[in-house]
């Protein structure tokens, strides 16, 4: 089987309309690291049938990190670009492996134009898995402990806590929770555009103090929803020198690593 | 009988309204300062939480320990107030204990009940006050708590204390009268937690018990009525404004951040996109925040309601690890730049002439650029302040206004307006990922 990504301008040109649209988002698109993410969710949607396209070249930033940063400009501008591109399409339901593009363009793209059905890939890995469409229980990380680490754009912004538990739970793994989680789980450093600049003075970087308190639950896999908690909680385990011992995963990956039958690599 | 303790009565009520209403009118006038917002929809949902959010105390219960001695003081504030009633009206009238012979032996167990709040609210008191003089809870002794800060706090611990022990020595004084003086004093029956204090008073001549009754009774009325005054002053101000400010709470998910109408505007004339509205758009203002009238009247309204707990900068990441912000102290400087320039304005200042701003001259720059926008701030407070919402109007004024974002952001904005990404990478490059994918072969 050869691993089908559609874009929309190809389906369009066919006349065809996607099950749901995949935002890669920059990270996914760009990043070294969450490349891997794009393509194993890329790798799930494939093994699922699901008929799913991207934008391709025609995606752009949200303007999320613009927005928190103070630049409503440049935030509308992308987001009015955008909008344009996915109405054009008439694209009805988009899922996203970011938790910030995720948050954008579901509560900021409709005061602006844009309604979309939008789905965190947490939440439709978790469906995928009810409905029975990926199967994953029985896998690899059976037993093993996993820490599950909550981004803020998912979870307190959001009030999506227990899908991404779910998946894990999925996997058969022993889930250890971090003492600050859920509603009080401490944030990786990277929100707000944090991620774009160098931390103001203080006495630790944020990443590390959360790092130490995954690492203190004894998993070793921290499981991240999102590029930038991935990139810090990745950084915090190389700065403890854990790297060989701990690995900072997506849920995407987990479930791929979970069945050696999907993954290739 | 002289009517000179009434009119004494009246004179010091009429005097503390008169100071209370100044103080309510200077704060509701210092609150409108901001610009309108619309939080009238919802209404049953709003309801629903003061109810559980101020009334039911339902976030305050996120931390049990605080929170049950709060719930002592809590209780205690709204149940006595029956009892200042009273007091009001045997004042007004030269009474004493008006509502006793009405409601007969229930008089006793109501009075019974009071005093065991008295005592609860004691009792909190004390333990509060351990907790921020000795055991020194860490986010009392934050920088932002120095001075008059933790003064108010300890000043509102003390006043209720000297309150509810002047209830109790009235009360047992009042039964010893009772005995000696059986035709003056209503019998309440045994008042159990001011029995206690008895053995303090019982040597004493009737004469002078009865001016030790007098005077705890004045000293409880007044002091409730110079404590209404302090409050809105102070701090405390919270018992009032934590049931407005959560009616008023922003009910949206926290993670949607309010479309600035004005960018709209002017971002679709830049697009050649037609604006619905006909009319050209109303003058704009300032873009973001610099100062409290550029915040919305519910930004002024959180300061007022806010108490001065730090739970906010408790669970703030930035805080945590040694930045110089603390959502606590960004309410607080919303509130003193408010009196501020409040009374600027109350004596006759020009608007907007005082030489002075909330960003720059109360809040920097290090600390609305630490924030990560995580929203464990407004998750944390018990009252639903959103401390966050005014860093991003800050960080809007900074960006549009000034172009004074960090250097790294400058960078990153225009990496997003030349690459539509935050990096610096080619937009031709945004769909190589697919192909390395597209050529791997696959199992199935």
């Amino acid at each position: 089987m050869e691993y089908k990504i559609a874009t929309m301008a190809e389906m369009a040109a066919k006349g065809e309309s996607p099950e749901v649209l995949f935002w890669v988002g920059c990270a996914g698109s760009f990043d070294d690291r969450y490349k891997r993410v794009t393509t194993a969710f890329v790798k799930i949607l494939n093994h699922a049938g699901i008929k799913f396209a991207v934008l391709g070249q025609e995606e752009a930033c949200t303007g999320d990190p613009a927005k928190r940063a103070g630049n409503e400009f440049l935030f509308q501008m992308q987001a009015m670009a955008n909008i344009q591109v996915l109405n054009g399409y008439e694209i009805k339901k988009i899922v996203t492996a970011c938790p910030h593009c995720f948050n954008t363009l579901k509560n900021e793209y409709p005061s602006l134009g844009g309604d979309y059905e939008v789905i965190h890939h947490s939440t439709y890995l978790q469906q995928l898995i009810n409905e029975g469409r990926v199967k994953v229980a029985g896998g690899a990380f059976k037993g093993k402990k996993i820490t599950y680490h909550d981004s803020c754009y998912l979870g307190r912004a959001n009030q999506v806590y227990e899908a991404p538990r779910e998946v894990i739970s999925a996997l058969d793994a022993d889930l250890v929770e971090m003492k600050r989680c859920r509603t009080t789980g401490l944030c990786c450093g990277a929100g707000g555009a944090q991620m774009f600049k160098d931390a103001e003075k203080g006495n630790k970087e944020i990443n590390i103090e959360r790092t130490e308190e995954a690492l203190s639950t004894g998993a070793e896999v921290i499981a991240a929803a999102c590029p930038f908690c991935m990139t810090m909680l990745s950084d915090g385990v190389k700065n403890k020198e854990k790297e060989s011992q701990v690995r900072v995963l997506d849920l995407a990956e987990l479930i791929l690593a979970s069945k050696p039958d999907l993954s290739n690599s | 009988m002289t009517y000179l303790p009434q009119i004494a009565f009246l004179a010091i009520l009429a005097v503390a309204g008169f100071m209370l209403f100044g103080r309510i009118r200077q704060i509701r006038k210092n609150i409108l300062l901001g610009r309108p917002l619309d939080r009238s929809d919802r209404k049953s949902e709003r309801w629903k939480t003061m109810l559980l959010v101020a009334f039911g105390q339902q976030k305050m219960f996120k931390r049990f320990i605080p929170a049950f001695f709060h719930f002592f003081i809590y209780a205690g504030f709204l149940i006595i107030n029956l009892e200042v009633l009273e007091f009001v009206l045997d004042g007004l009238l030269g009474t004493h204990r008006l509502f006793a012979p009405f409601i007969g032996s229930f008089y006793g167990v109501a009075i019974n009940f009071f005093e065991f709040l008295a005592l609860a609210v004691l009792v909190a008191c004390v333990v509060f006050l351990i907790r921020r003089n000795i055991l020194r809870v860490a986010r009392f002794a934050k920088p932002e708590m120095k001075g008059w800060p933790a003064l108010d706090g300890n000043l509102i611990l003390v006043i209720e204390s000297i309150l509810m022990l002047a209830i109790l020595t009235m009360n047992a004084t009042d039964q010893l009268l009772q005995t000696q003086l059986p035709e003056a004093y209503h019998q309440t029956g045994t008042l159990y937690i001011s029995s206690v204090l008895i053995p303090l008073f019982d040597g004493l001549s009737t004469g002078t018990m009865v001016v030790v009754e007098r005077f705890a009774w004045w000293f409880h009325i007044v002091g409730i009525l110079a404590f209404a005054i302090y409050v809105t002053y102070s701090k405390h101000l919270h018992i009032f404004m934590a049931f407005p400010n959560t009616w008023y709470s922003n009910l949206n998910v926290k993670g949607k951040f309010e479309n600035m109408e004005t960018v709209t505007n002017e971002v679709k004339m830049m697009l050649g996109i037609q604006s619905d509205q006909a009319a050209p758009p109303a003058e704009v203002g300032r873009f973001g925040a610099k100062d409290i009238m550029d915040l919305s009247w519910k930004n002024l309204m959180d300061a007022y309601a806010c108490t001065e707990c730090g739970r906010c900068t408790s669970e703030c990441p930035a805080n945590i690890t040694g930045k110089k912000l603390s959502p606590r102290k960004i309410m607080m400087d919303t509130r003193d730049r408010m009196e501020e320039y409040g009374s600027f304005l109350a004596k006759g200042g020009e608007p907007g002439a005082d030489g002075k701003s909330l960003l720059g001259d109360h809040i920097s720059k290090e600390e609305i650029n630490a924030c990560t926008t995580c929203n464990a701030c407004t998750e944390a407070c018990p009252v639903n302040i959103d401390p966050l919402n005014i860093i991003v109007q800050m960080r809007q004024y900074v960006a549009m206004e000034e172009s004074g974002s960090p250097a790294s952001w400058n960078t990153m904005f225009s990496n997003i307006e030349n690459n539509f990404a935050p990096w610096k990478f080619s937009p031709s490059d945004r769909f190589n990922w697919a192909n390395e994918l597209k050529q791997e072969p696959s199992k199935d």
